[in-house]
């Protein structure tokens, strides 16, 4: 019997079987931020350990940082000391920081791909949920905690059971103005925000073939929105070509012996998967969540659900508890619904692609009265690009702030916040309770969705925007 | 032979998606110390906008101060993979979650620190919530016969991973058992620094 690609990178990783069924494996990449690292390098330093590979770890400061100044100082107290105590610990061990100052700073789930960082085959890991997102290069990657940070710190390696393996085939033609972001929606919308758990994703199918690898990224990104461990999607010659001559890919002489290798990752024929899902892209429409996670979902042109349409009665009422939380009606539209704030970034959909995207819908208009409009590009050289191609100039015209890098109101860890009651369309990954400040209201939509929101002060259909195209 | 992991009274947090950021709010998350999180557990549920407790919020019921086990419903612990999470919930003092299933990250994080979770079907579930409607519980959970005992010889078995068990058991230093596998890493690294020269 053939394997899945999951099964062939983990069992490539295998040190050795610690014991019954949990083996010792490997890891490629560790990548390091302020929040979850702090307690692991102090657990070393107790234990007397050293970082085994500080060559195979990277930093960089995103979760905290102010986007406004670019200053350890500009997010509080607590958050300077985050920071300083990263920069020590990096300094103490020898490991590359992508601090505040440099240029190619960001986040770090979208600065691992483009200093070529990320590759096919690796085990990456990261003291972020959001390490899915590198599962687009074909790599398992996964988010871990800070007790396994400092064990990868430590050794390089991680202890590991096999996952369950899930295949989910997106076949069809995407419409226009339907972005990956949907389609990740749908597919949580479809499967749950627990029908990951336990199992690794594969994406495949003729419209996954079609996505560029920003696109790839925002999908693996949201994996973990359904509970998966982590997401894949096998490598291609879209993937190589996004990593030829980027710093950290293959060079010269190692760069074919890399491609023959990474052309034998992918799935075989006759592998077996333990749950296959398959979904007609061609029928997704622009999503917007309308409740507390990531599952309560509903395309632009649907009405709001009523709780009592949940025949499982666990869900009707944690619907009946979203609706009062999100201040929503059941069969509202949301076309009809205004917003208060929108939020173009995080390590969802900050990637120049998403810009661009949402540029497009801004050009030569005007942020509706009254609504906060906010881009946090991905990282420095996502930044400097938008601003090359006069993206930003597009933004700041139309009222929106430009920001320096950073994760923002994705998660409110600075003083991006939205406040209590305020209703945010929002790029990010979750719509749970509080998770842009306490009481806050978010909305997950694609990036055109989101700047649509803008211009309109309230939820639109890109699709059927005058002018619009695709 | 029976050990008792645990025994002591039970809050029954009657939820489904419990999302880590529920579980501890992100103004907690810069400290750079492992303690002083049991304040910040359900932050946002547990004290009102002006800071007084939530008389609403199961915790803050008389009934259940003290409590050492969390009975709670499906996806516990889904969302982010800050292990601030299950330090709040030791440090306020449980040391036990029952649920119906656990998020990936969160469940190993939590066995990282030491804490049992256990996942029962819906079906038991619901039947210790409805326990719980007869008044405050004290359970014990015997983890070597992998059991939760009841009170008055009424008991509810749990399945748990072989090695999992072993570790809670023997509370052993996962880094530490890591490390006697120094060779083998050796060897991995001249291996694939061989075969995949580019990768360092």
């Amino acid at each position: 019997m053939g394997q899945t690609l999951y099964q062939k990178i983990y069992q490539s990783h295998v040190v050795g079987a610690l014991n019954g069924s949990t083996d010792l494996l490997f890891v490629d990449r560790h990548l390091i931020h302020e929040v979850t690292s702090p307690q692991a390098f102090a657990g070393l330093r107790q234990a007397g350990r050293k970082v085994r590979r500080p060559d195979l770890t990277f930093a960089t400061m995103d979760h905290n940082t102010s986007t406004q100044v670019r200053s350890y100082d500009a997010a509080g107290e607590t958050s300077r000391k985050q920071l300083e105590a990263l920069a020590a610990n990096c300094a103490e061990s020898g490991i590359e920081l992508l601090d505040l100052y440099h240029p190619d700073q960001g986040i770090v789930h979208v600065i691992g791909p483009e200093l070529g960082l990320t590759q096919p085959g690796m085990i990456i890991v990261c003291g972020d949920s959001h390490t899915s997102t590198h599962g687009a290069f074909g790599a398992i990657a996964f988010g871990i905690g800070t007790s396994e940070v400092e064990h990868v710190l430590a050794t390089q390696t991680l202890p590991q059971q096999v996952a369950k393996t899930l295949k989910v085939e997106v076949t069809g033609t995407l419409s226009p103005f339907v972005t990956p972001k949907d389609v990740i929606l749908a597919v949580i919308g479809a499967l749950g925000t627990a029908g990951g758990n336990g199992y690794v994703a594969e994406f495949c199918g003729d419209a996954i073939k079609g996505m560029t690898m920003e696109g790839r990224m925002t999908l693996c990104n949201m994996s973990i929105e359904m509970g998966a461990k982590a997401g894949l999607i096998a490598p291609d010659a879209t993937t190589f070509a996004y990593l030829e001559g980027r710093r950290f890919a293959p060079k010269a002489e190692h760069w074919d012996a890399a491609v023959a290798y990474w052309q034998s990752l992918y799935s075989d024929a006759d592998a077996q998967f333990d749950k296959v899902v398959c979904i007609d892209g061609s029928q997704i429409k622009p999503q917007v969540t309308w409740g507390t996670n990531p599952e309560q979902v509903i395309a632009i042109d649907q009405p709001v659900p009523a709780p009592e349409s949940f025949t499982d009665l666990i869900k009707a009422d944690a619907a009946r508890r979203a609706l009062t939380y999100m201040g929503l009606e059941a069969g509202q539209k949301l076309t009809d619904v205004s917003v208060d704030v929108v939020f173009i970034g995080s390590c969802t959909n900050s990637r120049i692609e998403d810009l661009r995207a949402a540029a497009a819908v801004v050009a030569g208009k005007t942020v509706a009265a009254g609504v906060r409009a906010l881009v946090v590009p991905g990282s420095g050289q996502v930044k400097r690009q938008a601003e090359a191609e006069g993206l930003a100039d597009t933004f700041k015209a139309a009222g929106f702030e430009w920001r320096e890098p950073g994760c923002s109101m994705c998660l409110g860890m600075n003083d991006d916040r939205v406040d209590a009651g305020q209703r945010c369309a929002s790029t990010s990954n979750r719509n749970f309770e509080g998770r842009q400040g306490r009481g806050s209201r978010t909305h997950l939509v694609s990036p055109a969705m989101a700047a649509a929101a803008a211009i309109h002060g309230k939820f639109v259909d890109v699709a059927t925007l005058t002018g619009a195209s695709a | 032979m029976s050990e008792i992991f645990a025994k002591g009274l039970v809050c029954p947090l009657d939820k489904n998606n419990v999302d880590t950021d529920q579980i501890i709010p992100k103004q907690f998350l810069t400290s750079v110390s492992r303690d002083g999180f049991a304040e910040a557990l359900f932050f946002d549920w547990r004290y009102l906008a002006d800071g007084s407790a939530n008389p609403e919020f199961v915790l803050n019921e008389p009934q259940y101060q003290g409590a050492s086990v969390l009975l709670t419903r499906a996806n516990f612990g889904c969302g982010s993979s800050r292990e601030h999470a299950p330090w709040a919930i030791q440090q306020y003092g449980f040391n036990v979650v029952i649920a119906e299933s656990f998020a990936d990250i969160f469940f190993n994080n939590s066995i990282n620190n030491g804490m049992l979770l256990i996942s029962l079907s819906a079906a038991n579930i619901d039947f210790l919530f409805n326990r719980c409607k007869q008044g405050p519980q004290q359970w014990h959970i015997d983890l070597a016969n992998q059991e939760i005992l009841l009170g008055n010889n009424a008991a509810i078995g749990f399945s748990i991973d072989a090695d999992i068990k072993q570790r809670l058991l023997s509370g052993l230093d996962f880094i530490g058992a890591s490390e006697t596998f120094s060779p083998q890493i050796d060897q991995y690294e001249a291996r694939r620094r061989a075969a995949q020269p580019w990768l360092g």
